[in-house]
């Protein structure tokens, strides 16, 4: 029977099939931050169960850690010390792999995991994150959960799972110029909503999914818990296989050609069928920014904040109305031209390479506007040491931005750092909720492109007035 | 875990879309490594004045009575969506939440009700809102009662209105099961499969 490539992964890792579409399925690697990694250590810890197999399991500090140069295990939230120390502890007594402060490959969780070769084609992976659906960029079922299910995974090396209903999301067509795939997942959330992904795990497909760069297809998948998706991922393909080789973890050369043989096999059969199809053309799709408090609240740069009198369900209408009074905003306002007061590049969304290269190339000789604070923070340690060899960082503090310690930082409030009450952001990050990157803090999200050219401007604007010449695609 | 039977209470509305867990508990109110002492951060910045303050608001429904005694939450689609911070669902357990009822939840929040004795109950959009309807004319009297071993709501007008949950939630639910030791129970089906397995895929077993 022709499967998808979410089935042939699924049925590769059942032990058991627990009847009512319900399966005990095997986790090959587990994730751990300090934020809730650590109740799940601690929990593991009062009941007396061991790690099982812990060199399959792996642990960053990313969500607390204060990311100003010089740092310690200090942060400004208070009690953030609590939690780092706790985790180092109980990684350490567990025997799992600890990437600590003071490690170069510290990082974001979903950063390092693809850079260390942890997160491979094939495999399921969990993190108690709901970001860790990144790791579908290279062909990885991952899916966050929470605490009590990250013991379960480390007690047990399995979860038991609800099958997802199957999605197709096809993009096809080209990326014009300045249009990145941080712009074409915001286009689906906003087109289909931020529940329009719920029960479901998604395959992106189509030839523009094929010309996207691993780190933009990380990006895409990243934003599926935004869709409301249990998990997303890209079918493996050369690009992946070269991406994935010679990394720490990966397979070692004696294993190399089974595990491609095997990754090959990993593609949707021609004649199988989805729960659901969705297709976009790129070409419809332009530099995307939020408006409102929810990822579904955005619009591309070229158009108009939207009039809730417009909207004729009550329940989004009024998400719509409530959503502008917290951003301070007037229905008919053009997108292109709203006033910012700072600037933010990083999280697990958009802190790699090619990311911080892309926004290098808007900021390279020119200054960020008078008023406006911004800062980049690498995705991870060596994300950091790979920009400063090609002087990125240098473009970076030219401009006028701070240059960070990698972590997850300012994308939520949990470092205890805010850029103030009611200041408008323009924000690399994945969610634009409500106090979300701090109290009363207005988020907009974007590319890391658009963020840099609007820092530039001193207000959201279209990045393609700006020279530049590359797109996430080859 | 305490168990879920059936449960008759006080039901709370709060009828907006796409409730997230950043809302529920901000990042900021997580200030222990621990599962206990995070009720007070619940729903903060709308419950309380100021960010971070403790100044109540009168406006805000769980300020109220009866609403102060609710253990059902009503509310609109995708509820609990955002990050996967379990605090979100020990913090409404420790306030008194046992059941939310909606028309939809963020996967993972739902998994992790589901493990700490609260019942997410999904029901169409048009019976939560009449539902909210009937509990606003009188909180005090019109309670919404919750039937998980038939899986049915009953509504203050004795309407009923059934649900579905997947049997290996509903029993982990009623039974107050701890999901490990039911997993434990087959791990000779785990030993059998990693043998397989290590034939088929070496590189995963480092």
């Amino acid at each position: 029977m022709p499967q998808t490539i979410i089935e042939k992964i699924w049925d590769d890792h059942q032990i058991t099939d627990l009847g009512d579409g319900t399966s005990l399925i095997y986790i090959d690697r587990i994730f751990l931050h300090e934020r809730t990694g650590s109740v799940a250590l601690k929990g593991l810890e009062a009941s007396n169960r061991d790690v099982r197999d812990p060199e399959q399991a792996f642990c960053t500090m990313d969500h607390i850690v204060d990311t100003t140069p010089g740092r310690d295990d200090n942060t400004r939230m208070p009690g953030g010390t609590a939690f780092i120390q706790t985790t180092r502890k109980a990684a350490l007594a567990a025997g799992i792999n600890l990437f600590d402060l003071g490690d170069q490959r510290q990082g974001i969780a979903h950063v390092i995991s693809p850079e260390q070769g942890i997160a491979l084609p094939g495999v399921t992976l969990v993190c108690p994150d709901s970001h860790t659906g990144t790791l579908g960029g290279l062909g990885a079922l991952a899916w966050g959960i929470g605490s009590t299910e990250a013991e379960h995974a480390l007690a047990t090396k399995t979860l038991v799972i609800k099958k997802p209903k199957t999605m197709r999301v096809t993009f096809n067509g080209e990326l014009s110029t300045g249009v990145t795939a941080k712009d074409m997942i915001l286009t689906l959330i906003g087109r289909h909503t931020a529940a329009g992904g719920i029960g479901y795990a998604i395959e992106f497909a189509g030839n523009a999914i094929s010309k996207l760069s691993i780190e933009a297809r990380l990006t895409l998948c990243n934003m599926t818990i935004e869709f409301g998706a249990w998990s997303g991922l890209v079918a493996p393909d050369e690009k992946t296989f070269e991406y994935v080789r010679g990394r720490p973890f990966a397979p070692a050369e004696d294993q190399w050609d089974q595990a491609v043989t095997y990754w090959q096999s990993l593609q949707t059969d021609p004649e199988a069928s989805f729960d659901k199809e969705i297709t976009i053309d790129c070409s419809e799709i332009v530099p995307q920014v939020s408006w409102g408090t929810s990822p579904m609240h955005e619009i591309g740069i070229d158009r108009h904040i939207p009039n809730p009198a417009d909207e004729p369900n009550e329940n989004i209408r009024t998400s719509m109305e409530r959503a502008l009074d917290y951003m301070g905003l007037e229905p008919g306002t053009p997108m292109d031209g709203v006033p910012i007061d700072a600037a933010f590049i990083g999280s697990c969304t958009n802190s790699r390479v090619s990311d911080l290269r892309a926004a290098a190339e808007i900021l390279k000789g020119r200054k960020i506007a008078d008023g406006v604070k911004a800062i980049c923070v690498p995705g991870s340690g060596l994300v950091k040491k790979a920009a400063e060899e090609e002087g990125i960082d240098k473009i970076f503090t030219d401009a006028g931005f701070e240059w960070r310690e990698s972590g997850c930082s300012m994308c939520f409030y949990a470092g205890g750092e805010s850029f103030g009450l009611e200041e408008r952001v323009i924000s690399s990050t994945n969610r634009n909720f409500e106090n979300r990157q701090g109290p009363r803090t207005r988020t907009h999200l974007a590319s890391p492109t658009t963020v840099a050219a609007s820092a530039i401007k001193g207000h959201i604007t279209d990045v393609r007035n700006i020279n530049i010449s590359k797109t996430d695609q080859d | 875990m305490e168990k879920f039977t059936v449960l008759e209470g006080i039901a709370a509305p709060i009828m907006r879309i796409n409730i997230d867990t950043d809302v529920i508990i901000p990042s900021r109110e997580m200030k222990r490594v621990s599962k206990e002492g995070l009720s007070d951060g619940m729903f903060s910045n709308w419950r309380y004045t100021e960010p971070g303050g403790r100044e109540e608001n009168p406006d805000f429904i769980l300020n109220q009575e009866p609403y102060r005694q609710a253990s059902i939450l009503l509310s609109s689609d995708n509820f609990g969506c955002g990050s996967s911070r379990e605090h979100a669902v020990w913090a409404m357990a420790e306030w008194g939440i046992r059941a939310i009822i909606t028309p939809g939840f963020g996967n993972i929040f739902y998994g992790n009700c589901v493990r700490n004795g609260i019942l997410p109950v999904i029901l169409d959009n048009k019976i939560v809102e009449k539902l909210a309807k009937q509990v606003e004319s009188d909180p005090d009297n019109n309670l919404i009662k919750v039937n998980l071993k038939n899986c049915s709501v009953t509504g203050p007008d004795g309407n009923k209105y059934s649900f579905k949950i997947a049997p290996a939630d509903q029993e982990m639910l009623l039974e107050g099961l701890d999901g490990i030791a039911i997993t434990m129970r087959q791990d000779h089906e785990i030993m059998a499969f990693q043998e397989r397995d290590k034939l088929k895929r070496p590189w995963i077993y480092i």
